[in-house]
């Protein structure tokens, strides 16, 4: 099956990033397609450089660089949500690109399912 | 094996029913104004596109929106906007208006051109109940709720 994911919150605030990365890896291991990741509202704050999280804890941010470079995954960072938002090119994490909410469209028209993680 | 992470898909000839259920007020959060901004983009890539509004996303379609003492900007009048590309369909909740006293006489109007029907200028918002509203979503191919 072919999944598009979309995250709608941003990082440690909300479960949402977390329970997507797992369905997302669960989704891979178990021999189906993500399309895409696509990050809009709060969720553009996942793609956040910047972030420090305490040392003992899980990098967010990281773990989606990290898991979008292991199975090419196209991570993306919706432009406008991230612009009033401060994440533009010199801030963005490894492994996410900025681009436009049609991105989100043509995952639904190109997934079999789109699951939302959110609030 | 490419390395090369696939950025576009084809989907030509595609034409799937979306739903976009709207369940926030307009102001307060920026759910609704994001959501708006998300199906003004798909409008463009011709889909079945419906607008559901429930719970106090039935808010958003309220007359007389006067943002000035917020200092936010009043995104009311994008919605009457939404006839214009071909977005004919905003479903409100029944029982959500009932819940918040509300009737279709304190809706904003929203009217689109029915080209199979000569271009005759039609009505877009339509209170539906929640039992049709559930009907139409098991119909739906993408649901994006916020």
């Amino acid at each position: 099956m072919k999944y598009g994911i979309l995250i709608n919150e941003g990082p440690f605030t909300h479960q949402a990033s977390d329970t997507a990365y797992h369905f997302t890896r669960a989704a891979i291991e178990k021999g189906h397609q993500v399309l895409r990741v696509f990050f809009y509202h709060d969720g553009v704050y996942n793609a956040n450089a910047l972030s420090e999280p305490q040392s003992d804890d899980r990098n967010i941010v990281k773990l989606w660089g990290d898991l979008a470079k292991e199975h090419k995954i196209d991570l993306v960072v919706c432009v406008a949500a991230g612009l009033r938002r401060g994440i533009k090119d010199q801030v963005l994490a490894e492994g996410f690109r900025i681009s436009g909410l049609g991105q989100l469209t043509e995952i639904g028209m190109a997934a079999d399912r789109l699951i939302t993680f959110g609030d | 094996m490419s390395d090369e992470i696939q950025t576009e898909y084809d989907t030509a000839g595609v034409e799937k029913k979306f739903m976009f259920l709207n369940r926030k007020a307009p102001y307060g959060t920026i759910y609704a104004l994001e959501m708006l901004e998300t199906v003004l983009i798909s409008a463009a890539f011709d889909q079945d596109v419906t607008l559901v509004f429930m719970d106090d996303g039935v808010y958003q379609l309220k007359k007389g929106c006067d943002t000035k003492a917020v200092n936010m900007k009043n995104f009311s009048a994008t919605y009457k906007a939404l006839g214009d590309y071909d977005i004919s369909k905003l479903f409100v909740e029944k029982e959500s208006m009932e819940a918040r006293g509300l009737t279709q006489d304190d809706l904003i109007e929203v009217i689109y051109e029915d080209e199979d029907d000569d271009w005759a200028e039609k009505p877009a918002i339509h209170v539906k109940s929640r039992d049709e509203i559930a009907k139409l979503m098991e119909e739906q191919d993408v649901i994006i709720s916020a």
